[in-house]
C-alpha cells in the first residue's frame, strides 16, 4: 500500500496513532492514579513518578535475584510498591491533612528524591533492559500495518484497568463511600466508617496503579531511576487540562493528549516534547477549571 | 532591641562578606553562593512574601543564564549590558509564564509553572542558539568599561556583593512598601483583598515578573562567574533546590533564604565528590525533615521563640 495523507505514508501515521495510544495509555493511568489520590487526600503525590520507576524497578528486581517471571511481576509489583505507599502514608502524609496541600506536594517531591538517589546508587545511572515475556513476543500483520503484539497488549491492559477504576469508584457502593468520603469526611466517619483506613488504603491503591503502569512500561523501555521523573510533569499537564477532581477527565485527556503527541512527531517532531505543555497553557487561558473540571 | 539586635546583625555579616576573600574563603565558591542567595531572595518574594509557591524557577535562572552567555561568546556584548539583557528575557518569560499561571492558585498554580518550566527545558534543549547538551561555554569575564577587570576574582567577587546587597535592601524596601503589604494581604485572604479594591491578579502578576527577573540577575551572574550556562540550570531539580533553600532558611524572613542557599551549597560542594548520588537522597532527606519538622525554616523558628520569649 502506498496511500499517504498530507504527504506524510499512512503506515507512519498508524504507527504514530498506535504509538501514541500506547503514551497516552500511560497518561491516563497515571493521571488517574493521581486524580484519585487528589481527590480523598488533597495531595499532588509528586512521587507518582517515583512509584512508577520503583514497579518497573521491582519488576526487573523480581526477575533478576528471585527468577519471578513478567506475569508474577505483574501481581506482585504493583502490590509490594502500594504497601511501601501505604507505609509511607502512615508515616508521613497522614500528618499532612491539616496543613496547606503544598506541603503535600513538597513532601512527595522529596521522597522522589530519596527514591531517585538511593536506586541510582544501587543499579547505576544507565538503564536496565527487560525482556517482553514470550507469550506477546512477535508482531501481527493486520494487511495495512504490523502490529507489535506486546504494545497492544499494555494498550488494552490501560484502557481495561483504566475502566475497572473508573466503574469502581462511579458504579460501586465502595466506590460512593469513597466519593462520598471525599465531599463531607466527617460526616462519613460518623456513619462509622473508617475514614483514615480508606484513605491509607486509596493511596496504597493509586500508588500501586503507578507501579502497574511501570511493570507495563519494563519491556518497552530502558528501567532507569529517572525514567519517572520527566514523565510526572507531562502528567501533570494532562492533569490540569483534565481538570483535577475528574476520574475520566483524567483518562480521556491522557489518551487523547498522547494521540495529539504522537501526531505531533508526525508533523513537526521538534514540538513533540512540548506540545502537552503548549495545550495546557492554551486550555488555562480558554478554562482555567480544566476541560472537565468543575468550579 | 529587637531592632538595633537585628541592625548589629546585618553590620556585622556586611563586615564579613567585606573581609571573607581576605580570610582564606575560596572567592568563587562565595561567588556561586551568592548568586543563589539572590536566586533564593527572588524566589522568597514570592513563597514568603506572597503565599504562591513556583514549582519552575529554575526556568527564569536558566534562560537568562543562557541569554548572557550567548551574548557575550557570540555578540561580545559587555558584561552589564549581557547581564541586563538577560534580566530582560527573563522578565519577559515570566510575564508570559506569570499571565498563564496565576489563573490558578495553591496547588494548580505550582503544577503549572512547573510544566511550563519544563517547556523552556525543551526549548533550551532544542533551540540552536543553547548548544544543545554541552550548553555555552568558555564566556569571557569582560569588566567594566576598560578600567576594572573582571579577570581577577577579588574585583568580580566584590561585583557580585555588591549585587546581592543591593538586591537584598530592594527586596526589603519592596516587602515593607504599600505593594509589599498588598501582596500579604492577599496572600492571607484574597477574597477580602480584592473586595477591598485591591486587583489581586495585576499584583500577584507584578510580583511574579519581579521574582522571575531577579531570578534571571542571579542566573546571568552565575554563568559570568562561573563562565558558562548549562542545561542543569533549567532543570527542574534546580526549581527544586531553590524552593528547599527557601524553606530550610526559613520562607517569609528576610536572612532565611540566603542562609538557606549557603547551607545547601555548601552541602553539595562538600559532598558532592565524596558521596556521588547520595546528595540527592540527603536534599530529599532535609526536604522530608522540613515538611515534618520545621516548616518556619531555621531563621523562622528562631524568630519564633523569640517572639515566645518576648511574650513570656
Amino acid at each position: 500500500m502506498s496511500s499517504d495523507l498530507f504527504g506524510i505514508p499512512i503506515q507512519v501515521i498508524l504507527g504514530q496513532l498506535l504509538l501514541g495510544l500506547l503514551n497516552g495509555g500511560f497518561y491516563a493511568l497515571l493521571s488517574l492514579g493521581l486524580a484519585v489520590i487528589f481527590g480523598l487526600l488533597g495531595v499532588v503525590n509528586f512521587a507518582h513518578g517515583a512509584f512508577y520507576m520503583l514497579g518497573a524497578y521491582a519488576t526487573w528486581m523480581l526477575l533478576d535475584f528471585l527468577g519471578l517471571n513478567y506475569w508474577a511481576a505483574l501481581v506482585l509489583s504493583p502490590l509490594l510498591v502500594g504497601l511501601l505507599g501505604v507505609i509511607l502514608e502512615r508515616l508521613f502524609l497522614q500528618h499532612l491533612y491539616k496543613v496547606n496541600p503544598l506541603y503535600g506536594l513538597l513532601l512527595t517531591f522529596g521522597l522522589a528524591l530519596i527514591a531517585e538517589g538511593v536506586l541510582r546508587e544501587m543499579f547505576g545511572a544507565s538503564g536496565q533492559t527487560y525482556p517482553v515475556p514470550e507469550l506477546l513476543q512477535g508482531a501481527l500483520d493486520v494487511g495495512f500495518m504490523i502490529l507489535p503484539i506486546y504494545r497492544v497488549f499494555v494498550i488494552v491492559m490501560c484502557l481495561s484497568v483504566c475502566f475497572i477504576t473508573w466503574y469502581l469508584i462511579e458504579k460501586t457502593t465502595l466506590g460512593s463511600t469513597l466519593r462520598a468520603a471525599t465531599e463531607n469526611a466527617p460526616l462519613v466517619q460518623a456513619f462509622g466508617i473508617n475514614v483514615p483506613k480508606i484513605v491509607m488504603l486509596t493511596y496504597g491503591a493509586g500508588v500501586g496503579l503507578a507501579a502497574f503502569a511501570g511493570v507495563l512500561s519494563a519491556p518497552i523501555i530502558q528501567v532507569s531511576p529517572l525514567m519517572g521523573s520527566s514523565l510526572v510533569i507531562v502528567v501533570f499537564a494532562v492533569v490540569v487540562i483534565g481538570g483535577m477532581g475528574s476520574i475520566l477527565g483524567a483518562i480521556l485527556s491522557g489518551l487523547s493528549l498522547g494521540v495529539i503527541e504522537g501526531f505531533t512527531k508526525v508533523i513537526y517532531p521538534e514540538a513533540s516534547n512540548i506540545v502537552v505543555f503548549v495545550i495546557m497553557a492554551i486550555v488555562l487561558c480558554w478554562r482555567p477549571s480544566g476541560l472537565f473540571g468543575k468550579e | 532591641m529587637m531592632r538595633t539586635l537585628q541592625n548589629i546583625f546585618y553590620l556585622s555579616l556586611l563586615l564579613l562578606g567585606l573581609l571573607a576573600p581576605w580570610l582564606g574563603v575560596y572567592p568563587v565558591y562565595l561567588m556561586t553562593l551568592y548568586c543563589y542567595a539572590i536566586f533564593a531572595c527572588a524566589f522568597n518574594l514570592m513563597l514568603g512574601f506572597s503565599g504562591m509557591l513556583s514549582f519552575g524557577h529554575a526556568a527564569y535562572f536558566g534562560f537568562s543564564s543562557y541569554v548572557t552567555a550567548w551574548l557575550m561568546t557570540q555578540q561580545g556584548w559587555s558584561v552589564t549590558t549581557a547581564i541586563l539583557a538577560g534580566m530582560l528575557s527573563a522578565c519577559a518569560l515570566g510575564l508570559v509564564i506569570g499571565f498563564v499561571a496565576i489563573r490558578r492558585s495553591g496547588i494548580y498554580f505550582a503544577m503549572i509553572t512547573m510544566a511550563l518550566s519544563q517547556l523552556v527545558y525543551f526549548v533550551c534543549l532544542q533551540a540552536p542558539f543553547t548548544g544543545g547538551e554541552n550548553g555555552l561555554q568558555g564566556v569571557p569575564r569582560g569588566g567594566l568599561g576598560s578600567w576594572i577587570s573582571f579577570q581577577n576574582d577579588l574585583t568580580l567577587y566584590y561585583f557580585v556583593f555588591a549585587i546581592l546587597v543591593a538586591v537584598f535592601l530592594f527586596i526589603q524596601r519592596v516587602v515593607h512598601s504599600p505593594f509589599g503589604q498588598v501582596l500579604k494581604a492577599i496572600r492571607e485572604n484574597e477574597t477580602r483583598a480584592s473586595s477591598l479594591g485591591y486587583y489581586a491578579d495585576t499584583h500577584k502578576l507584578l510580583v511574579f515578573v519581579l521574582s522571575a527577573t531577579l531570578a534571571g540577575l542571579a542566573g546571568s551572574l552565575k554563568c559570568i562567574v562561573l563562565g558558562f550556562a548549562t542545561l542543569s540550570d533549567v532543570l527542574q531539580s534546580t526549581s527544586g533546590e531553590v524552593i528547599l533553600m527557601t524553606m530550610l532558611g526559613g520562607a517569609g524572613t528576610f536572612f532565611g533564604p540566603m542562609l538557606g542557599a549557603g547551607i545547601i551549597v555548601t552541602l553539595q560542594d562538600m559532598l558532592s565528590d565524596r558521596v556521588g548520588s547520595w546528595v540527592t537522597v540527603i536534599i530529599g532527606t532535609i526536604f522530608v525533615l522540613c515538611v515534618m519538622a520545621f516548616r518556619r525554616g531555621i531563621v523562622g523558628e528562631v524568630l519564633h521563640l523569640l517572639e515566645k520569649k518576648k511574650g513570656h
